[in-house]
């Protein structure tokens, strides 16, 4: 069966997740392969996600975990200071 | 869903047992991934900063919760999203979440954007700063619903069980909201990728098949 266009974009997300049926793969696959449209925007939206991945989208503030762990290390003294006052009554 | 590491596992073990100090080795490969989170989220430095040592500090005092049916990571990615939910929630009116609900039942305009032609190399695309600024800003705009979705899938890497557990949410629901996360995205970034060729005529006839 041939799929519309507009089909094709409805199913994008699943097919970049390989979450589709064997026979809707094959018809959708069949229509990448002969529409440049479609197969554009398929490749536009998979480097959405490869984009996303990159480790340098999202960059951690300088010294963030330095400050981290230091918040941890009194939060921890103190919880660990709350319990055992708990068990000693 | 997968089970807790073996490594995680024993790290855990012990710092329940009393070697508090373990706990800074147990979230080391996590503390870029959870800060990540509220920072899609929040949209906003210094209170992702702070969300995350918030949840880093919450994670240690319900260690003893974490039951390591789940991945370690899926545990605390979790305790982020809620604590992004949670400030959001400060800071955002009633008004506004209601009108974000609403999008759901909204037969809304998720079509993609077309592209005339798009022959850059992805990794040459990748190389470009700017782009990735387009991104995560495209990302800030997209609606709560839509970017806890994205961020748990896409940029967490969480499967859909795992993110349909997290948000308290269908996977049907997840699948719906993650195509659409995905179609806006695409739309915002499309006039930033280099379209080398020209549209030729009779190119909108042939965009309908």
């Amino acid at each position: 069966m041939k799929l519309p266009c507009k089909q094709v974009w409805g199913h994008i997300s699943e097919y970049l997740d390989k979450d589709l049926d064997v026979e809707l793969l094959v018809d959708l696959e069949k229509h990448l392969e002969n529409c440049e449209v479609c197969s554009a925007i398929l490749d536009s939206t998979r480097n959405v996600l490869v984009l996303t991945a990159d480790q340098r989208t999202y960059e951690l503030p300088v010294g963030y975990s330095d400050r981290l762990h230091e918040k941890l290390e009194h939060a921890i003294r103190d919880i660990r200071n709350i319990e055992s006052e708990d068990r000693s009554g | 869903m997968q089970a807790v590491s073996q490594n995680d596992a024993e790290l855990i073990q012990r710092i329940l047992a009393g070697e508090g100090g373990l706990f800074h080795e147990l979230i080391r490969p996590y503390e870029k991934m959870v800060y990540v989170t509220l920072f899609a989220m929040l949209r906003n430095e210094a209170e992702a900063e702070d969300g995350a040592q918030d949840v880093m500090i919450n994670a240690f005092r319900h260690l003893k919760s974490f039951r390591g049916e789940s991945k370690f990571s899926t545990w605390l990615v979790t305790i982020a999203m809620n604590e992004g939910r949670r400030r959001l929630r400060k800071a955002k009116s009633a008004a506004e979440d209601s009108i974000e609900t609403s999008l759901e039942e909204r037969e809304g305009d998720f079509t993609p954007a077309f592209l005339t032609d798009w022959r850059e190399i992805p990794s040459e695309a990748l190389e470009r700063k700017e782009l990735r600024g387009k991104l995560r800003e495209a990302v800030d705009r997209l609606p709560t619903i839509y970017r806890e979705v994205f961020v748990l899938r896409d940029l967490e890497e969480l499967n859909q069980e795992e993110t349909a557990a997290a948000l308290e949410i269908t996977v049907g629901t997840v699948k719906v909201r993650l195509h659409r996360a995905r179609i806006m995205l695409q739309k915002s970034l499309v006039p930033y990728l280099k379209q080398n060729a020209p549209a030729r005529k009779g190119f909108f006839g042939r965009m309908f098949q």
